[in-house]
Formats: structure tokens, sequence, C-alpha cells
């Protein structure tokens, strides 16, 4: 007969709390929590007790007072009138507006400078070795100070271009004015132009609405013309011909919007001292614009260079060998594969310069950090609040830019076991 | 068959010819590397004509430097002298009358031998941690030099740096003392309790007793009279120095299966990368006085050293992880076959092998700490780059300089990152173990 002995069970002393490894992460985590709290709770106590004697509260009431200061660059209607909630909104789009174009410029700039360091060109890879390690290794800062003074000091005001024998002349056919306070460029007009939609405290320009959805409808268009070429393809072996389908898709909706917008371009010209009609970028965009892009880019290109240098010369080796042709070798082995190597510092690069583009305040570009965390932090007085509001948009901004290359590094990436 | 009376084929050997013209020496190379195609043809000519251009753009200005003048008129006084009325030439003078200010901001300038010393002591000090053929005694006078450095900077009494410093060794001997009497892990709490209380409440009055008892002290210099490279190079090593074991324990915290501890690290290292470094100086210029008891008075450069660490440290973090990340699961589990406890495992089998898969990332993180020292000026600090020249800039004398400054700034900083990301180089090169 078999004696079932139960093992007596250790009773619970405290020491095990120290020494044994079930409980003792258990305390780790227990202690740790309780010194986070504690230091927490210190630095509440102390703000309380500062605002207390300071004698007011946290409070956001401030954002809905009178801004009373001008905007020189917006991008939605704002007046000095307008209250200090909406002169962040116009911060907020301002340091998205920068983003966005340093972004792509920085993408495409740091592409190119990229791919040419690695050509056995002797001469244009040399370059682009300095291009990079020089603007790698010199702060972004003297960058941007050193663009926009070129801007300031180099370029000629705009009555320089008056009279019969101008100081200075427009470039691009007489479309484009480069002078020490602003860019003259040419923009689109729309004649029949739809006007505004009242959706609430949001105004929508119907005009650029027409234009996205055009864009994207195309795209869309195109992607189901692709799938549908693979989709026969993979049944017959041959794919058909695509190639003018997509343009038509890609361009022929967007052609049709502008012609229905009667659309045309004004070219900026001079009347007086000034010039009229077109668009005139202020320096300050302009110089942060560059800098941040050719500072960025140089970054990008050294990522790209080294999401090639991964690609081990089998792989495309391997291609030729199965017959494919180097155009279809880069976009179908090469580039796959480069990508997944280069989209998650790409991400980090864009994000920093989203970051980055909090230097405006050193030109003088009215972006979130200028409007929120400059002037009206300076006329209410509410520091805490609008640095705390600061931070948050910041990193709502970061969040998202994050998630959405994340979705798409996720789409790209190897998937293994 | 008669082969010998052939006449087709030859019975001497011919004697040896050069290759090609187009196959040799330069003409072969200048084929090969500038002109293999049409294409190629045309970028490398382009590509000499920027830099031929770029060159005649800033040669004859550079070749008409001034070195010697009191003011910006003078300078072009001279440059139209010389070289005729239009002329236009490099005004390094500037550079020349205001070094002393480019590099020690208004630092008392009786004073000046001590950041230079101090710096004289860093090369010391860094020396054996960058080259390990050095003797590794040197290491020690390394592990006491932030508190030589301090109170050369600062000044004040002797006494605040040295019972900082004895707080370690307090630590130290707290810890061989309780170690027999209750086992490793007592005295590591005790290794860490112990300082802490010394530094928060025996320091001050230990250092004021020593003080009277035997003074010893440096004319005090005030941190709003730093400026200047000094301001940069304190804010930066400071920050290399201390955001890196940080950076560390972060990754660590990110990597560990302890749900609070992990969250906790998860949290801060994604909201530090989230703010851009700017909105961090600005909270602790002026919102750090909201978060101290009220009257706390503390310093701004500390409180941007701070801050930089912080940052930098989560950057480093990120690297790190990636670098532990990479390291295969054997590792790990060969150190627990082995028997080691968790912080022998990390100490011996993995972070030597994660940190030097992250060197790389880690350098380009120290790199982008040192040039964000230029970000001071927002608040109010004399940094080289727009602190400093814009109050050379706010006299007379310089108004309306602009290249000279930016150029030779830029020049020290490109001097610094540079070689950093060479040392990096090199020692990646160095620690290269496997023979691919």
């Amino acid at each position: 007969m078999a004696v079932v002995t139960e093992e007596p069970k250790a009773s619970f002393r405290l020491g095990m709390l120290i020494y044994d490894t079930r409980y003792r992460s258990i305390t780790i985590q227990i202690v740790v929590l309780m010194l986070v709290m504690l230091g927490a709770a210190w630095l509440i106590d102390n703000l309380l007790r500062n605002l207390d004697a300071l004698g007011r509260g946290i409070s956001f009431g401030f954002l809905w007072n009178r801004a009373g200061y001008d905007i020189n660059q917006t991008l939605v209607e704002y007046t000095n009138d307008s209250s200090h909630a909406r002169a962040t909104l116009v911060g907020l789009l301002n340091t998205l507006l920068i983003a966005f174009l340093g972004c792509i410029a920085a993408t495409v700039v740091g592409v190119i400078a990229g791919v040419l360091r690695l050509s056995n060109n002797w001469v244009i890879a040399r370059l682009m070795t300095v291009y990079v390690e020089i603007f790698r290794n010199i702060p972004l800062l003297l960058w941007i100070l050193m663009v926009y003074t070129v801007f300031t000091e180099a370029l000629p005001a705009p009555n320089a271009f008056r009279g019969e024998n101008p100081a200075a002349s427009m470039v691009l056919f007489d479309t484009v004015a480069f002078t020490n306070r602003y860019t003259a460029v040419p923009w689109l007009v729309f004649d029949n132009s739809m006007g505004w939609l009242s959706l609430g405290p949001i105004w929508l320009n119907l005009d650029l609405a027409l234009i996205v959805a055009a864009l994207v409808g195309g795209f869309l268009i195109n992607r189901t013309i692709l799938r549908r070429a693979t989709r026969i393809q993979e049944a017959t072996g041959l794919r058909p011909t695509t190639w003018w389908q997509s343009i038509l898709a890609l361009f022929g909706p967007i052609i049709l919007v502008f012609l229905f917008l009667g659309t045309h371009l004004d070219n900026p010209s001079l009347q007086g001292f000034n010039f009229t009609g077109g668009l005139q970028v202020s320096n300050s965009l302009v110089a942060l614009w560059l800098a941040l892009t050719l500072y960025t880019a140089a970054f990008i290109a050294e990522i790209v260079r080294a999401g090639i240098n991964a690609i081990s010369r089998g792989q495309s080796e391997a291609a030729f060998a199965l017959g494919l042709r180097p155009g279809r070798t880069m976009n179908l082995i090469i580039l796959p594969q480069a990508l997944r190597v280069i989209i998650p510092p790409l991400i980090s690069q864009y994000l920093n310069l989203t970051k980055n583009s909090s230097l405006a305040i050193a030109v003088g570009y009215m972006d979130l950090r200028g409007t929120l965390g400059g002037i009206t932090l300076n006329q209410t007085g509410r520091g805490l609040e609008a640095m705390m509001l600061l931070m948050l948009i910041y990193l709502i901004i970061s969040l998202l830019i994050s998630s959405a290359m994340n979705v798409y590094n996720n789409s790209v990436k190897l998937k293994e076991r | 068959m008669n082969t010998s009376t052939s006449t087709f084929v030859r019975t001497e050997m011919l004697p040896q010819q050069t290759p090609p013209i187009t196959e040799a020496g330069a003409v072969k190379w200048v084929r090969e590397n500038l002109f293999s195609s049409v294409l190629n043809g045309i970028l490398t000519v382009l590509g000499v004509a920027v830099v031929v251009y770029i060159t005649l753009q800033i040669a004859p200005w550079l070749s008409r430097s001034v070195w010697v003048a009191s003011s910006l008129s003078e300078c072009r006084q001279i440059i139209a002298d010389r070289y005729g009325e239009g002329a236009t030439g490099a005004c390094w003078a500037v550079i020349r009358e205001r070094w002393p200010q480019y590099l020690f901001g208004f630092y008392p300038s009786h004073l000046y031998w001590r950041p230079v010393l101090t710096f004289a002591l860093l090369c010391v000090a860094v020396a054996p941690v960058l080259f390990d053929k050095l003797p590794r005694q040197m290491l020690w006078f390394s592990l006491v030099y932030p508190a030589v450095g301090f109170w050369l900077l600062w000044g004040g009494s002797v006494w605040v740096p040295v019972m900082a410093l004895a707080g370690f060794a307090i630590g130290y001997a707290a810890a061989k003392i309780v170690q027999p009497l209750a086992g490793t892990i007592v005295a590591t709490i005790a290794a860490v309790l112990a300082p802490v209380l010394w530094w928060l409440f025996l320091a001050g009055p230990a250092a004021d007793a020593m003080q009277s008892i035997l003074p010893i002290a440096l004319q005090g210099v005030r941190s709003r009279e730093f400026g200047g490279f000094v301001l940069a190079f304190t804010i930066g090593f400071t920050g290399i120095a201390f955001s890196l074991p940080l950076g560390v324990m972060l990754a660590l915290g990110r990597q560990s299966d302890m749900f609070i501890v992990n969250k906790l690290s998860v949290g801060f290292i994604e909201f530090i990368r989230g703010v851009p470094l700017i909105t961090l100086l600005f909270t602790a210029s002026l919102l750090l006085n909201y978060f101290l008891p009220p009257g706390t008075d503390f310093d701004i450069i500390l409180r941007v050293i701070i801050m930089v660490v912080l940052f930098a440290a989560a950057y480093i973090a990120e690297v790190v992880r990636g670098g532990l990340a990479a390291l295969p699961r054997g590792q790990y589990e060969a150190a627990d076959a082995l028997g080691l406890d968790y912080w022998k495992a990390q100490r011996l089998i993995i972070m030597p092998q994660a940190l030097k898969i992250s060197i790389p990332g880690i350098v380009s993180t120290f790199i982008g700490l040192f040039k964000d020292t230029t970000l001071v000026v927002f608040v109010g600090l004399l940094d080289p780059l727009k602190g400093i020249t814009d109050a050379v800039r706010a006299s007379t004398d310089w108004k309306g300089i602009y290249w000279e400054p930016y150029i030779f700034v830029g020049a020290i900083f490109f001097l610094f990152c540079f070689a950093m990301s060479r040392y990096s180089m090199y020692l990646e090169g160095k620690l290269k173990t496997d023979h691919r």
C-alpha cells in the first residue's frame, strides 16, 4: 500500500521576500513603485504649495482669451483678435507644414546622396562623402543660422528688381524671385473656386478637398489596375501592358479637377517696391526648410547606403541568374530587402526632423514652439500649462508618426517562424 | 609531320610589351572610375564643375584674410588698401580679438588657467578609457576626475567635492562591513542607502566643518559667467559620462520581465524621445522651480546637464536595446546554464557583446549630444555658436560680421565630432572578433 506523503509546505517567512526568486521580483517591483510614487508625490506636493504661494491654480482658460499678436505666416485664417487656441492651431499647422516639406525633401536628397555615395564614380562618391560628413558633424543650429544669413544678407531687396537695368533678376524664366525678405514663387489660382464649407468650428477648403480626393482616387484606381495585372500574370504567365492605364489613372482625375476649377498659374510680378501675385514664402520658412532638409538628408544618405550595403551580392547575382532584368532585380529583390533595413532608422530621422523643427525659434518662424511656447506663454504667464500642452502635442505628433510608420514597417517586415 | 619547317609556328619568344595605354596606370583608372559610361562622364564633369565653382567662390575670399584688426571697418579698410576697392576678404581678426570670449565666455580672465587645467586633466582622465594600452592604474584618476573638474571650474571650498566623493567610500565601506554580517543583498541595500543618507544630511555640515578647520578654497565662479567652448565641453562631457550608465540601466529596465519596471522604463523612454530637447530645456529653466520646495535655487548649468543626460540616456537606451535584441538567445541560456546570477550574466556575458554591437549608435548619440549643447542658448546660456557670436556682434566694432564666427565655431565642432566618429570606427575594428 502506497502511502501518499505530501511534502511539507514550507511556511512563508519574511526572508523569502528577498531570498526566494519567486517572490523577489515582486518585492523589487513594489519597492520601485513605492519609490516612484513617493517621488511623484513629493513633486506634486511642491507644485501645489508653489501654486498656492503664487495664488493660482492650473487652468487652461487662457486659451480662449484674445491672443493680440500677429503671425507672419498662417495656413488658416488668423488675426490678432483670435484666441490663443487659434494661435496654437496656427503654430501646430506651421510645425506640421515644415515637418511635411522637410521629410519629403530630405528623403529625396538623402536617397540620391546615399546612392551616389555608393557610385563607382570617384569624384561623385568623394563629393557625397564630404557632404555627408560635413553636415552630420556640425550642429543643425549653425546650418539654420547660416542659410538664414545667406537669405537675409546676400540676397537683394525686392526693390533691386526695379528699373530698366535692375540689380537683380528673377530666375527660372522670370517666375521665381529670391529677395532678402521673402521668396516669391508662382502659385495656383482657381477661377471657379468652390469656396469654404463650414463644419462647425472647422472650415474645410473644398478646392483642396477635391484635389486630395482626386489624388487618392487616382492612386486607388492605379492599385486596382496593378493588382489585376498581377492576377492575370499569375494565371496566364503574361503580364498585360499597364503603363498607359497607370498614367491615365494617376494623372487623369487630377487634371480633370484642375480643368474644372479653372486652374492657372499666377506668376509673381513687381508692383512698385514689392512683388504681388503668386505666393510669397517667408525666408524663415525657406531657410529652415533648406537647413533641415540638408542636415537630415545627410543622415538619411547614410541609412540608405547602409541598407543597400546590407544586401549581399549573392542576392542580385541570383536574380540575374534567374534572368531578371536589372530594373526588376532592383524592384523585386534588392529594394524590398533593403527597405526592411532602411525603414526603422528612417522613421526616427523623420521624428528627429519634426522635433528639430522647433529650432524655428532661431529664425523667427512661428511654429508651435513660437506661438504656444513663445508669445502665448510670455503674454499669459501660464508657463506650466503652456509647456505641458506643448509637450503633449509634440508627444502626440511623434507617436502618430511612429505608429503610422510602424504599420508600414510591419507590412514590409520579413515574416519568419 | 615536320613542324620545324612550318612557317606559321613561331620559335622564338616575343619581347614583353607594355599593356595598351588605355589599360594601365592613370588612364585606366580614369576610364574605370570617372568615365565608365556616358552618365558617369556627365556626373564627373558636373561634380568637378561644382568643386571648381565653390573653390572659385571661396578661395579669393579666404586668400584675402586679415588676421590683425580691431574692428570690422578697420578690417575692410585693410582689405581695400591691399587689394583695391570692392575686394572682399575674410576677417579672422574677430576670432583673434575675441578668442578668450569664444573659449571661456565671461569666465573671470585671471582664472583662465583653471578651465585650461581642467581640460588638460580631462585628456589625462579620458586617455586610459579610450586606449587600453595605457596603465590601468590611471583609471583611478579618471574616477576622481569629476570631483576635481567640478572644483576647478566652479571653485569654492575643496571640501564639497571631497565630501561628495566620500559618499562613495562610505558606500563601499558599508557594503564591506555588512556583507559578512547579513549577506549580499542587505549589503547591497546598505551600500545604496548609506551614501544617500550621507549626501542628504551629513555631507553639507561635514564640508562646512572641514572648511572651518582647514580652509582650502578657490575663488567661486557663478554658472552665468560660463560660456563659449568651456560651457559646451562642460555640458557635453558631463552628459556623455552620465548618460551611458543611465541609458544602459534604462535598456535593461525595458528588457526586464518585471511588469512595473518595464512599463516605467518604456514610459520614460518614449516620453523623452517624443519631445524636442528644446522643450525639456525650457522646462528645466522655467518650470523646475514649480516642482522643487519653495525657495530652492538650483544651478542653471546643473539643470541643463540633467536634462541633457536624461535626453541622451533615452536614446542610448534604445540603441542598447537594439544590441541586446541582436544577441542570440543562446548567450542568455548559456549564462543561465553556468549558474550566473542576473548581474553577473549581464556584466560578463551579455553587456560586453551588446555594447560592442551598439558602439556606432552610442557614439552617434554622443555626437548628437555634443552638437545639441548649442541649444542651451535658448535658455539664456552663452553657447559658442549663437550666444557668444551674438554677444560679439552686439559690440559696435564687430556689428555686421557673419561668416567668420560661424565658420570658426563650425570647424571646432566638426573637429571634435569627426574625431569621435573616427574613434568609434577604430574601436569597432579593434573589437571585431568574427572572421568574415
